[in-house]
């Protein structure tokens, strides 16, 4: 008896452990992703100024709430625009950064194509 | 003619390539805030400067003109401002709203006693996520309210220039 009351305990606090951790490690991922809008080129992870540590903690705030990632981009996205987020969505904006590796991919393997066709013939 | 045609789609390639990094060049890369008018005043919670309470977006009644002003007491530019927004409180057509950003209360405790208070009532706003839900981002910051809708937003301190155009509007 005296050990699974021991188990128990021990479960709990790294059960606990472990869910801090996650939450931690989600808030660390969700703020990569957001652009600080007053620094120049850095993520609201990397930033220490009041813009970036007021949003972390909206953002840990947030987390504790239940929200979900896309619920946090959706939210600061209304506040602030798409260009708080790094990744950008594809749009009429952005098709084309969307697009163009894809089809510099098709050229290029549209190119070797005809080479090695016209080599072996 | 086989022969002539790769040449063609490179040279098409690299100048599609030529306009889109042409264009991208010229675009800013630093932040514009969106100061798009007629949008509904969000939903926040705040506590009281003076008494601690909390209160929420109904301290906007409709009908009325509202000035939530973001301030902070180490904030150089809200200095500047204040003797504006001391000339605005003279007016009855509108209230002055202070949201107190990130702030030391003895601080700004001081700076209000020192420059004369204009604000009709101060929110305490200790971890900047009240401004957040306004989508403020730096201090001082204004919204004009009016039906609960914000009529316009002022980034940076407000001048005379300003300070007329606050006027004409609230006429």
């Amino acid at each position: 008896m005296r050990f699974f009351k021991f188990f128990i305990v021990i479960f709990f606090l790294v059960y606990s452990n472990l869910s801090n951790a996650q939450d931690s490690d989600l808030k660390n991922e969700i703020t990569k992703n957001l652009r600080c809008l007053i620094c120049q080129g850095q993520s609201v992870y990397d930033s220490d100024s009041e813009f970036a540590n007021s949003l972390k903690i909206l953002v840990e705030k947030k987390l504790n709430e239940g929200l979900k990632e896309k619920q946090i981009y959706e939210y600061l996205k209304s506040k602030y625009g798409e260009w708080i987020l790094y990744d950008p969505e594809f749009n009429k904006n952005t098709y084309f950064l969307w697009l163009l590796p894809i089809l510099m991919f098709l050229i290029g393997g549209a190119i070797i194509l005809k080479l090695f066709i016209q080599k072996k013939n | 003619m086989k022969i002539k045609i790769s040449p063609l789609i490179y040279t098409l390639i690299f100048l599609i390539i030529f306009f889109i990094f042409y264009k991208g060049l010229q675009n800013s890369n630093i932040y514009t805030p969106n100061l798009k008018i007629e949008e509904n005043i969000p939903s926040f919670k705040a506590k009281i400067f003076n008494n601690d309470k909390f209160i929420s977006e109904k301290i906007f009644q409709k009908d009325k003109f509202y000035l939530l002003n973001i301030w902070a007491s180490w904030c150089v530019p809200c200095r500047e401002e204040h003797s504006f927004l001391t000339k605005l409180n003279k007016e009855e057509k509108i209230k002055i709203i202070g949201l107190n950003y990130k702030d030391d209360k003895k601080n700004a405790k001081i700076f209000l006693k020192e420059l004369s208070n204009p604000y009709d009532v101060i929110l305490l706003d200790e971890d900047g996520t009240v401004a957040i839900e306004w989508g403020a981002y730096g201090v001082p910051e204004s919204f004009l309210i009016y039906n609960n809708k914000i009529v316009k937003k002022i980034i940076g301190p407000i001048n005379e220039e300003l300070l007329t155009e606050i006027k004409i509007l609230i006429q």
